[in-house]
């Protein structure tokens, strides 16, 4: 009997793949000098600090080295990378007010519906800079502020001098150097305590440009008390040139705050995605990731919760699914450094077609941490004998009063399953698809329902060949 | 005389090059029980499987039909929607994908047409408390963490919404407590109304105590040695199947 291969599709990127002519009104040369430096903090208009912390950063970026392990960064020229490109538009408050071809593309991505049915404020970045800002006056009301990091570094000064990469130091790797240094975009939001914001925020950022950066920030307060949830969403045409893409996040959780920051990445196949993102969780605060990776050529993509405060808690849930061409190498790091914090890491991944999905995870325990708990269980599917998986946990631990519990699965589609579900008059594609979607169930189920609809329609299987 | 709903000739089949079925004949029709014994390794579950179209067994000559048309160039899910049902002896377990809602996709791709969801809950839940199964099952993953009672159930559930023309019970009561047994029979007895037919698997009579069949058949070492009426089955209980050893 013969039996071809099963194909699964890739996903489905022609919504994505819209490209629009590159059109801007300003935008660097390539490569990184402190002239550029001086031109885009010129262009933002900044305080003389954040001038002086760019050069800084600079500096810093030119002394380290990329990181020793994990994917090949080689391909990635960041001298050719354009790191500015402010597209020609001012910051909108209404869409009716941007250029028709930007706002087709968030029409076409569903942005302006989303935010009219489900959201409490809506920040769209479009290349560097944040084309659309808005929120409810519900929750301006209460308090709240979400800004373009632009406006907040004006409104904002004395909050953003101080927490401004505290939490992610240019120090930290190659790539936040680079981003302290170009930085662009992105959303501040504070929420004063005891505010709770039902609904979610969600700031979209899209690349447009051929060969640039993306560098936007993101910089959460949550005060005491209060709640939120954020949402993220990326993506980007592609282009035959690399694209970089380096953000950073910052999240402040404050005594007994709860934080749910969810993202959705889907980048075009000639991204590198290497961003940071890390929370800082007070006493009795809670950090809940959402994380699903999708797109990009190469990610390296770690958040890191840091539960600094008694029973701090931090969740992790995410699912990576990578393609051909495709190394995503994701993951969580958790530091317990107080008593009676508890860490859940749950994620899953899908290779196929050659693709690399790896877990690289770090669990570290200090030695004031007792009757710390930590549970991590990460789970593969390998769709070919082409796809690479791998789990690669650390652990830390300094003191022996923890409970510690870590589970890894690699596996394949059973060809019994299969046949166990084609008996029940099901085709063999549509099985497939079950099972797949199945395995991404507890984790679908954790999205925005937008993006769970996204996710199943990523995984919809187009198959030949046959078991039976 | 009605034509018979499977009719199996000189059926021979394979598993990596190793010959299992040398040679089977079996006919039924329509509302017959038949029971299939057999020492273990004597092809039994190969049988199952191979009118099912798992396709690792290799069937190399012979014939099988079913409702008149041969079914060899067709894949399981279409058997299934022939009107072919396979009780499995190990039930797979699929995580992700409820018992309710994956009951409602098979249920609508066997009859091949969109089922109704409230109506479909109903006979779910009816067809449950007849199997004595607590409700909750429903909205478990497919078989996932069941006992090997529950697994069973959970077979004979399926057996039931799906409705076959003819089901194949593969060694359903292999491993199953007196009580479990009895429930079996319970569900058996309510799928077996007047057209339904039945092949029963078996190597012991735990199940044959509640249900009368109409033929019994000896199967050993790839081939059906004897065959008779429900008393073939107290005679190989006092001989055993070493009489028919080739």
């Amino acid at each position: 009997m013969t039996r071809n291969k099963t194909y699964v599709a890739d996903i489905e990127r022609k919504l994505y793949d819209q490209r629009n002519p590159f059109t801007y009104s300003h935008k660097t040369d390539k490569g990184l000098t402190p002239e550029i430096i001086r031109e885009i903090s010129a262009q933002k208009n900044e305080p003389e600090w954040m001038l002086e912390f760019r050069l800084r950063s600079l500096e810093t970026y030119y002394q380290l080295d990329l990181p020793p392990w994990g994917p090949n960064l080689i391909e990635l020229d960041i001298d050719n990378i354009v790191t500015y490109v402010k597209p020609i538009v001012d910051r909108q408050y209404s869409w009716e007010d941007i250029p028709d071809d930007i706002k087709q593309t968030f029409d076409l991505l569903g942005i302006p519906k989303a935010e009219h049915e489900f959201l409490a404020g809506v920040g769209a970045q479009y290349d560097s800079e944040v084309v659309y800002h808005s929120i409810q006056e519900s929750v301006a009301k209460e308090g709240v502020v979400y800004l373009d990091m632009e406006t907040a570094v004006h409104e904002y000064e004395d909050l953003i001098k101080e927490y401004f990469m505290s939490l992610v130091t240019p120090r930290d790797h190659k790539f936040a150097a680079l981003h302290g240094a170009v930085w662009s975009g992105g959303s501040f939001v504070y929420i004063p305590a005891g505010v709770k914001v039902e609904i979610p925020l969600q700031s979209y950022f899209r690349s447009n440009a051929p060969g640039a950066g993306q560098f936007e920030h993101t910089l959460i307060i949550v005060e005491p008390g209060s709640y939120l949830h954020f949402i993220e969403g990326c993506s980007a045409p592609r282009y035959s040139v690399n694209n970089l893409h380096a953000g950073c996040v910052e999240l402040f959780v404050r005594e007994g705050s709860t934080l749910r920051y969810s993202t959705i990445e889907n980048w075009s196949r000639n991204m590198f995605n290497l961003n940071t993102k890390r929370a800082l969780v007070e006493r009795d605060g809670a950090i809940e990731w959402v994380s699903g990776s999708f797109g990009s050529k190469v990610s390296m993509l770690y958040p890191m919760s840091i539960l600094q405060g008694e029973r701090a808690r931090a969740e992790f849930t995410g699912v990576t699914f990578a393609g051909g061409g495709q190394i995503l190498d994701t993951g969580a790091k958790v530091v317990h450094a107080a008593p009676h914090t508890t860490s859940t890491i749950n994620t899953k991944s899908i290779s196929k077609g050659g693709g690399t999905a790896i877990y690289r995870g770090l669990i570290k325990v200090t030695k004031n941490a007792y009757h710390s708990k930590s549970t991590v269980s990460c789970e593969s599917l390998i769709l070919d004998n082409e796809s690479i998986s791998d789990t690669i946990p650390v652990m830390q631990i300094d003191t022996d009063q923890v409970d510690l519990g870590h589970e890894a699965k690699i596996g394949r589609i059973s060809d019994e399953a299969i046949f166990y579900l084609m008996t029940r008059g099901i085709d063999e594609e549509e099985a497939r698809a079950m099972i797949v979607r199945g395995f991404v169930e507890p984790i679908s189920k954790e999205l925005p329902l937008e993006y769970a609809v996204e996710m199943n329609n990523l995984v919809k299987l187009e198959l030949e060949g046959t078991i039976g | 005389m009605t034509q018979p709903l499977l009719k199996i000739k000189d059926l021979q089949v394979h598993i990596e090059d190793k010959q299992i079925l040398k040679g089977l004949n079996l006919e039924m029709k329509e509302g017959e029980i038949h029971v299939i014994m057999g020492p273990n390794g004597a092809g039994k579950s190969t049988l199952a499987n191979v009118l099912m179209g798992h396709p690792k067994y290799e069937v190399v000559g012979g014939e099988i039909e079913f409702c008149g048309s041969d079914v060899s160039p067709l894949k399981p899910h279409e058997r299934a929607q022939l009107g072919l049902f396979l009780s499995f002896q190990y039930p797979q377990e699929i995580a992700g994908i409820t018992l309710e809602n994956f009951l409602r996709s098979a249920k609508g791709a066997v009859d091949q047409k969109q089922v109704k969801v409230l109506e479909f809950h109903k006979l779910l839940k009816a067809k449950m408390e007849l199997l004595e199964m607590k409700p909750e099952y429903a909205e478990r993953y497919l078989n996932l963490g069941f006992s090997g009672g529950e697994k069973k159930k959970s077979e004979i559930l399926q057996m039931l919404i799906l409705d076959p023309k003819l089901a194949i019970m593969d060694e359903t009561d292999s491993g199953l407590d007196v009580d479990a047994v009895r429930v079996v029979a319970k569900g058996v007895k309510e799928y077996h109304h007047i057209d339904n037919s039945m092949l029963i698997i078996t190597h012991h009579k735990s199940l044959l105590e509640y249900i009368e069949p109409d033929f019994v058949h000896f199967l050993v070492d790839g081939q059906i040695v004897e065959s008779g009426g429900p008393e073939l089955v107290e005679h190989v209980e006092q001989a055993g199947f070493a009489a028919y050893k080739a």
